[in-house]
């Protein structure tokens, strides 16, 4: 049993832009997330800059009720429940306001971390012998699945609801879990997404493996630096990515809206073998991701128009290109669109995934690829790989046919999906 | 403190923690917190720690099983308050 799966619905929350419209916007415009962190700065951090989603107070309110919101100390629980209820709302669902959980509809809603800062509350008490003050939400906040468990009550599905997690791949990897579950029959509907806690607990372990650019704390805009030659690394970011997958017939049944049908995918890992180790990919498993997603999405290579990179703004953009060109057999001129949304998002770690993959969507229903920012200078190596007309550095009119989808993660991880414009 | 500004300083703090269907005038001296009030026994633990900070009293894990009504609570605080 294989059936077609659409895209129904669409929920974000980043450091560029709350919800779709301002989202939207800013990708249009190449509006930059990335801000200077005081906190960071005062804890002595080498990179003092990150993209961090700015939710409104009185906005939180609209999602959580005054007893949830005591205590609440999870900014990932936070972000992702934004996102994933908009996203639902979105799709023109309903929460299930009836006694019976709604059992052909599912969470798989991803993290790398979660609760950080509600976990240091909670060590702090535990190590001054205080355990008996944590209260009852501790552990909600910081279990791993605390995001797709609040979402799950929150709209009372009764499929699966669980929690991926694979590094920075998580919110891609969802993607392809969930279109797996639903074309094979198991579910007919299921929100899926990710999120990425906020503040130094979170980002210090990047700061300390000296993998973060130092020289921009005063130009935070210009910092994040994909295909550049300039490029010098990543700049952390979080927030939270959802969309709602769907079977075609249940789409068609309810009448709604649908953005894009996902074609399929593919998710591997390069074993940390051959030039592969805990934190650099494995090319060979690289190209075969790519290569397969491309095979069981039934389509061509050629027939690939836009692609959306990992590109994280290091080193390893050129060999990413590079892979990409093997794994297509296609490079110079014949080489599809290709941008990253790093330049002005950050890396949003375990969000990354899913906040790209709504961007990514989002360009066939305005009918443009989003341009790339701070890469004017592109690098010279991917210049011999691939066209500079294939980069583009202005957002520009184009409507996609289909999209692929790409992230790769420490622990030799990569995951790729295949979206296509929707035709019946 | 005065009985009734003890009352209404728990009535405060319960008020928060009751689900949709029950309302602060159900709320009387020999509410069961869990059968009449319907609240979960994960949030009568934030209650405690919240009359704790409130009443600035420590309730021990032996007051905490023995705090099932309001009234309960009411001769529990009043207890700690006279052994401070």
């Amino acid at each position: 049993m294989s059936r077609r799966v659409v895209i129904t619905g669409l929920g974000v929350c980043a450091p560029n832009g709350v919800g779709l419209t301002d989202f939207t916007q800013s990708l249009l415009e190449g509006k930059s997330g990335i801000r200077h962190q005081p906190i960071l700065e005062k804890l002595g951090f080498g990179c003092q800059i990150a993209g961090e989603p700015l939710v409104k107070d009185n906005l939180i309110d609209n999602y959580f009720t005054p007893l949830e919101r005591r205590g609440l100390n999870a900014t990932g629980i936070v972000y992702g429940v934004i996102a994933g209820v908009d996203a639902w709302k979105d799709a023109g669902l309903e929460k299930n306001e009836t006694e019976e959980p709604s059992w052909d509809r599912g969470i798989l809603f991803g993290t790398g971390i979660l609760g950080v800062d509600k976990f240091r509350e909670a060590i702090h008490l535990i190590d001054e012998g205080n355990v008996r003050r944590l209260g009852s939400t501790s552990v909600i906040q910081t279990m791993a699945s605390g995001i797709s468990a609040y979402l799950g009550g929150l709209l009372g599905c009764g499929n699966q609801v669980t929690t991926n997690s694979a590094a920075c791949t998580t919110g891609t990897e969802g993607i392809i879990m969930a279109y797996d579950r639903i074309s094979q029959g198991k579910a007919e509907i299921i929100l899926t997404g990710s999120c990425s806690d906020s503040g130094p607990y979170v980002w210090g372990g990047f700061d300390a493996m000296r993998i973060l650019p130092r020289a921009y704390n005063d130009n935070p805009s210009q910092a994040s630096r994909p295909m550049s030659a300039s490029a010098c690394g990543f700049i952390p970011g979080s927030g939270a990515g959802a969309l709602v997958l769907e079977s075609l017939e249940s789409a068609q049944k309810r009448g709604a809206h649908i953005y894009a049908e996902v074609l399929g995918g593919e998710i591997n890992s390069g074993g940390q073998l051959g030039e592969g180790s805990m934190t650099a990919p494995n090319s060979i498993a690289v190209q075969r991701c790519i290569r397969n997603s491309i095979l069981n999405s039934g389509i061509e290579a050629s027939e690939v128009d836009v692609i959306n990179g990992h590109l994280t703004a290091t080193a390893k953009d050129v060999l990413e290109i590079e892979n990409w060109s093997i794994a297509l057999n296609r490079s110079g001129k014949d080489f599809p669109y290709i941008n990253s949304f790093k330049g002005s998002i950050g890396h949003c770690l375990a969000a990354a995934g899913s906040i790209e993959s709504v961007a990514t969507i989002l360009q066939f229903q305005e009918k443009v690829v989003f341009k790339n920012v701070n890469c004017a200078d592109i690098h010279t190596q991917i210049q011999s790989l691939i066209s500079e007309n294939c980069i583009p550095l202005k957002t520009m009119n184009h409507i996609p046919k289909i999209i692929a989808k790409a992230s790769f993660g420490f622990g030799d991880v990569n995951a790729c999906v295949i979206f296509k414009a929707y035709s019946e | 403190m005065l009985e009734e500004e003890k009352y209404n300083k728990l009535k405060d703090i319960i008020k928060i923690y009751l689900p949709e269907d029950v309302t602060v005038t159900d709320v009387e001296q020999n509410s069961h917190f869990m059968n009449d009030l319907n609240i979960n026994s994960a949030n009568l633990v934030d209650i405690v720690l919240d009359v704790e900070d409130a009443f600035d009293i420590r309730l021990e894990n032996d007051d905490m099983d023995q705090m099932q009504t309001v009234n309960d609570a009411m001769a529990i605080i009043d207890t700690k308050l006279k052994s401070k």
